[in-house]
């Protein structure tokens, strides 16, 4: 699989291929006719199709965002991209029916055994579509609907149309409406009144192919006093030219509901991700982000939650490692539309090797929100002196009711540190692996033990090698 | 004689271009507890931390061997996996990081066969029984929030599990109540029968509980004067005046 032209047969322009064939590729490029031929091929209904021309329009009139990395946004070739590539014909629920390659790729990603072991459901994306998905039958017989995103639509079209796109409109910024009018794949996430999803559900996401767009569309409603823990994954090979992954995310947590989504994003570093990720939380609702960000050239990604209900609840949690020719501009917007609202954005991030992290932050407290709270914490680590730090935090309080907390801290390593773990045995990588993972264990420690082995021992290896 | 441990020759030291040590000699043998007394500021911890090979104090002349053998070329893990141990005055926080897990890692990493699984676990529940520390410890993070005592306790635990072959300790009864000085102190006792023991202290009352064989008067880095543990007495009761003068 290392080169993608091998597995690719399809070649017809604009289109798919003789629907015998296993493998549809589109050719590289952006016009309404690939947005057309994408809802075409999936025989969507027509609202979809409209939605997406129109997403289209206006992603053709959008001018790049003037904020961020502008440079490395403005080179970006949306013309040398491959918007739709489907590598497998049907969406399987044995990994004994996925194609020999792509089941290979997941079981060295460890998904299948992951699923086995403790998980209440998995969907696995290969390129733009699902080629795996599953979920236990226990959770299938308490009404929970759990599909890819292109299944969801067909199976559940009206659940879909009242609510695709209302916490996150196409025209909410140039990469929602990219997304909007090319999306593919993602997940589909209903919890019935009151059930608790005991195990975590999970999707992972691999990009394959050189130039490959993924543009996956999730929508997660947990319907009143539910809660589900919703854990999302993603990787992809190095290749020297880029990719490009840009997701849209809708949360949608009715009253008294909860919602946990936690991600760890380790694309390979010629990836572009551009995410936008969006919560609605009402009365007494609660919706966490647990987002660790520790791959891609360039993120752009601020999860937020709209705290609509009266008595809902927003957590951010998120870290950011920024190495060698990465740059992680990440961050959290969080608003207080109603009263007695409560919000915590923990933010860390840590620059190594010439990296460049940034902190973006939007709070907002509307003048009728009275008696809310929050708290703001950033935490930067700087390895070295090449590397890089910036917090760009805004805050907008409409009212003097509510209780609002901000710090931020930027700090190197330090040599008492050093020397002290030094002087317990530990070398210097071992030593920095050790600080590093320690900076961010009040994010880890929110994940999945499973996950947060990971995490170390990739947050070690980024540590190895590069001390001299 | 019993073996050498340490030998410290004609030690020079700066930092940042002070010198702070002025020609500093001192030898330590397996089974012996040496105590060195001094005001602030006589580079009582610098000679610590240099031996232990801190980066920020430079040798300007002279040599420090640990068992015969020159540590110059040793880098400071080294020197912890050679079998030397540091008991800070200021031990560092590192946020995050368990207790369990540092101690775990760091044993595997210092010692030679280093026990795993539940006989690690004996171990450390039965060190920690006896230094009375709460099993709760080994949830917290290293030295984060920590009180004075309780780092110096953490410290001692390390130092039982480390099991070295030269304990350094700089200041480790400072900030200890009597009852916790006491633990301390029955922890050193033990661990010194089979090394060799640097005590470095303000005052006499740790060396009532655990007995040094020599005890070192320093003044402005360099030994002025060495005796038994009557010495100690002596400087807790006259000062460090009349070293001067007599000098």
């Amino acid at each position: 699989m290392t080169d993608d032209t091998q597995d690719i047969i399809g070649d017809y322009k604009y289109g798919f291929h003789d629907p015998e064939n296993s493998t549809i590729r589109f050719d590289k490029g952006l016009s309404e006719q690939v947005v057309r031929d994408i809802s075409e091929l999936k025989n969507e209904p027509e609202w979809m199709t409209d939605i997406r021309v129109k997403a289209y329009r206006h992603f053709e009139e959008r001018v790049m965002p003037e904020w961020g990395n502008c440079a490395l946004l403005d080179s970006i070739d949306f013309e040398s991209i491959t918007y739709f590539l489907r590598s497998s014909n049907k969406t399987e629920k044995s990994w004994d029916d996925v194609p020999d390659d792509i089941k290979n790729t997941f079981d060295r990603l460890g998904i299948p055994e992951a699923e086995q072991k403790w998980l209440g459901g998995v969907t696995a994306q290969y390129e733009s579509e699902a080629v795996y998905h599953s979920i236990r039958e226990d959770l299938e017989e308490q009404g929970v609907i759990f599909l890819d995103m292109d299944s969801g639509l067909k199976e559940y079209p009206e659940i879909v149309k009242k609510y695709f796109g209302t916490v996150i409109p196409h025209s909410d910024n140039k990469f929602s409406a990219l997304n909007t009018a090319v999306w593919s794949g993602g997940s589909f996430l209903y919890i019935p009144k009151g059930v608790h999803v005991e195990m975590p559900v999970q999707a992972y996401f691999r990009i394959n192919a050189k130039n490959m767009g993924q543009f996956e569309r999730t929508l997660i409603i947990a319907d009143e006093g539910s809660s589900v823990h919703y854990v999302e994954g993603c990787t992809a090979p190095s290749y020297s030219t880029d990719s490009l992954h840009s997701a849209v995310v809708e949360l949608i947590a009715m009253d008294g509901a909860k919602i946990r989504y936690s991600t760890v994003q380790n694309w390979s570093s010629n990836v572009y991700n551009l995410v936008t990720k969006r919560a609605v939380a009402h009365r007494n609702a609660t919706v966490e982000w647990v987002d660790g960000n520790i791959g891609s050239k360039l993120t752009m990604k601020y999860p937020s939650v709209l705290l609509k209900g009266e008595g809902a609840h927003a957590e951010v949690i998120s870290v950011a490692y920024a190495g060698k020719g990465q740059h992680q501009d990440t961050g959290a917007k969080v608003h207080h539309l109603a009263s007695n609202t409560t919000s915590n954005i923990l933010s860390k991030s840590i620059s190594k090797d010439g990296g460049r992290s940034s902190y973006r932050g939007l709070l907002q407290v509307t003048p009728k929100s009275t008696g809310c709270r929050s708290k703001v914490v950033c935490d930067a680590l700087i390895l070295d002196s090449d590397s890089r730090s910036d917090t760009y935090p805004t805050m907008e309080i409409g009212n003097s009711t509510s209780d609002l907390e901000h710090e931020a801290s930027v700090s190197k390593v330090s040599n008492d540190q050093l020397f002290y773990l030094m002087s317990r045995g530990f070398n210097e990588e071992a030593a920095m692996g050790l600080i590093v993972n320690g900076f961010f264990e009040p994010f880890t420690r929110e994940l999945p033990m499973e996950y947060a082995v990971e995490l170390n021992k990739l947050l070690e290896l980024e540590m190895e090698g590069s001390i001299g | 004689m019993a073996d050498e441990i340490l030998r410290v020759e004609n030690l020079h030291v700066s930092v940042e271009g002070t010198p702070i040590l002025k020609g500093l000699s001192l030898t330590i043998h397996r089974g012996e507890i040496h105590a060195i007394m001094g005001r602030n500021g006589a580079g009582k911890s610098t000679l610590a931390n240099v031996v232990m090979g801190h980066p920020a104090y430079e040798i300007t002349s002279g040599r420090i061997y640990f068992k015969g053998e020159p540590l110059e070329n040793l880098e400071v893990f080294q020197r912890a996996r050679a079998g030397m141990f540091l008991s800070f005055q200021y031990p560092a926080a590192i946020p995050g990081v368990q207790v369990g897990t540092f101690l775990k890692k760091s044993v595997a990493s210092v010692r030679e066969n280093p026990p795993k699984g539940r006989e690690f676990r004996k171990e450390l529940n039965a060190a920690m029984d006896q230094l009375s520390m709460d099993k709760s410890f080994l949830s917290r993070y290293v030295n984060d929030g920590f009180s004075g005592g309780e780092k110096k306790r953490l410290e001692i635990l390390q130092m039982l599990l480390l099991q070295p072959h030269l304990a350094l300790l700089d200041e480790t009864d400072s900030g200890l109540d009597i009852d916790a000085l006491r633990i301390v102190a029955q922890g050193i006792n033990e661990v010194a029968v089979d090394s060799a023991c640097l005590i470095i202290t303000h005052y006499q009352r740790l060396l009532d509980l655990v007995k040094p064989h020599y005890v070192h008067a320093m003044i402005d880095g360099v030994i002025i004067r060495t005796g038994g543990p009557e010495l100690a007495l002596e400087l807790e009761d006259r000062g460090y005046d009349w070293l001067e003068v007599t000098a």
